[in-house]
């Protein structure tokens, strides 16, 4: 997805007002953003927390700013300055963070994001999990206020066509409930069951905001007395399995069955890829099914 | 105000209150920006700020209490000329730094000026900024510090072995100048010896709580005035002017 997101920011952000600053970052992925953006691309070193004050300086002046880095550095090394700095005084700063979850795999635990949503929507920051490679573009249009954009591969079945974007999309259809899936793991649900029979399976919605009033009706009527599976590359504490309950108990629907799957961090105390975690954590392909099946419900 | 508010931090306001009034009645142009980066100092920055006529009689009397646009460390918000909440040491030069680069990007002439403590130095972040600073030459940043000596549970000489920290920031390469931070007239000097290339670094030999009771003493950080050594620091500073 970075690559993507690389020249959607030269597609649609180069201009005078907009700075893009990275954490010494983007090798092989931002070198046409620098090339672009010249004078307004800066690389502000190893120096996390005076990069975001940096960009709220830059955006308190009324300019754009993105900011660079992998997931954990971005979110969690400057929290205070993200919080303070860009949150208190509301700034159109947008925080790039590369990796969710588990994506940096064998680089290890200080390379995971497992905890970046629940920090950020704290805040107030805006949040944003494109699922597949075409959301990036459509999520980017403007810029407003402070934004959180959580970046991971796009793992969608070959030959599919993705629906027009949407906070919430069902991706694939069914009719034994609904999977709610964060982010890139709608494509792994939806490559897990493509093939299953629909009368056999959830429908799959990929989701990639935090915002309740994009949850549409069919969604809920789709769980209502029926099966509603959660799968996030997060940690259960404030992220989409505990949004979503809360909603479900505003808006007082009740479901038949309830399982949430998310980061168990790291349950065999081992290491490795991200399909390596998503597999201990029954978010792989094997484990949605077996989940769907009542098997490890 | 503090008095009236029951507030402390007496010490370090009393200690920087020279350095602001002459920074703001006679250096700053209006579209420069400054930052209180030490920001329990507010309380001499709303002084200030009332000496001007940006804040009335009235707002001053909310100082530190419910319904307030003057908390004991600025909100960034409801105040002409203050763009950031501090508070938490170490945000003020970063900040500083974007809005110096904001500057010279749009042409704008504006320089910018930031206070800081010097135990605030302990923060890494300050290092980062200066570091960055400097690489870019930002000729129209001027981070000012408050050496009063002093931070919340000791000296810095005890703290981190720093009582001075001239030569460390020298050695990074800023135009540096130590000064009387009670001298106004060397306040306005150097606040006019600007470099051409290099972001300028102006370090205050102060004193901690100067005039009070408790000057150069740590209780000149926390503790408020009793209404004896209210009078008693009126009638004192009263009789110096």
């Amino acid at each position: 997805m970075r690559n993507i997101f690389a020249k959607t920011i030269v597609s649609q952000w180069n201009n005078n007002d907009c700075f893009f600053l990275t954490g010494d970052l983007g090798f092989m992925a931002l070198e046409e953003v620098q090339a672009t953006f010249g004078d307004r691309f800066i690389n502000a070193g190893v120096a996390e927390q005076n990069m975001i004050g940096l960009a709220s300086g830059l955006a308190r002046e009324g300019l754009k700013v993105f900011i660079y880095s992998i997931a954990p550095f971005c979110f969690a090394r400057p929290y205070e300055q993200i919080r303070n700095d860009i949150c208190f005084s509301n700034l159109p700063v947008c925080l790039v963070g590369n990796g969710g979850g588990f994506a940096y795999g064998c680089m290890g635990p200080t390379h995971h994001a497992l905890e970046d949503c629940a920090a950020m929507n704290a805040l107030g920051v805006r949040v944003l999990i494109p699922a597949f490679d075409e959301d990036i573009s459509a999520m980017l249009m403007e810029i407003s206020s402070p934004t959180y954009l959580r970046l991971g591969y796009d793992v969608r079945p070959e030959n599919t066509v993705i629906p027009q974007y949407s906070p919430w999309r069902q991706v694939l259809n069914g009719e034994q409930g609904a999977i709610a899936a964060l982010g890139p793991l709608a494509g792994v649900a939806w490559q897990a069951l493509q093939e299953t029979p629909i009368e056999s399976r959830p429908s799959v919605w990929a989701v990639t905001e935090f915002v309740d009033e994009e949850i549409p009706e069919t969604f809920w009527k789709q769980i209502e007395n029926q099966n509603l599976f959660i799968l996030e590359e997060h940690v259960a504490a404030g992220g989409l399995g505990m949004h979503l309950s809360l909603s479900m108990v505003h808006k007082g629907i009740q479901t038949s069955g309830f399982v949430h799957r998310h980061a168990l961090r790291y349950p065999s105390g081992r290491y490795g890829s991200q399909e390596f975690h998503r597999a201990e954590c029954g978010l792989d392909a094997p484990g949605i099914r077996d989940m769907v099946s009542g098997g490890n419900s | 105000m503090h008095h009236d508010a029951n507030s402390g931090h007496l010490g370090g306001n009393f200690s920087c209150i020279d350095a602001l009034m002459t920074l703001h009645h006679l250096v700053m142009k209006p579209e420069d920006r400054f930052i209180l980066s030490k920001g329990h100092s507010a309380g001499a920055l709303y002084i200030t700020l009332w000496s001007l006529g940006k804040l009335s009689d009235s707002e001053l009397k909310t100082f530190s209490k419910d319904n307030t646009f003057l908390p004991a460390h600025p909100s960034g918000k409801g105040i002409p000329g203050l763009l950031f909440p501090t508070g938490s040491l170490g945000h003020g030069p970063s900040l500083a730094v974007g809005l110096a680069l904001a500057s010279k990007h749009k042409g704008s002439g504006r320089h910018i000026y930031c206070l800081c403590s010097d135990g605030e130095w302990q923060e890494g972040s300050c290092w980062e900024a200066l570091a960055f600073s400097i690489h870019r030459q930002l000729d129209n940043l001027t981070i000012i510090i408050d050496q009063n000596g002093w931070q919340g549970f000791g000296k810095t000489s005890d703290v981190i072995s720093c009582d001075d920290l001239t030569p460390r920031i020298s050695s990074f390469g800023a135009h540096v100048q130590k000064l009387n931070g009670h001298d106004c007239s060397e306040i306005y000097a150097s606040l006019k010896n600007k470099s051409a290339e290099k972001p300028n670094i102006l370090i205050l030999d102060t004193v901690k709580g100067k005039d009070l009771h408790f000057e150069g003493q740590l209780e000149s950080h926390y503790l408020p005035l009793s209404e004896e050594q209210y009078f008693t620091a009126r009638s004192k500073i009263s009789e110096k002017n």
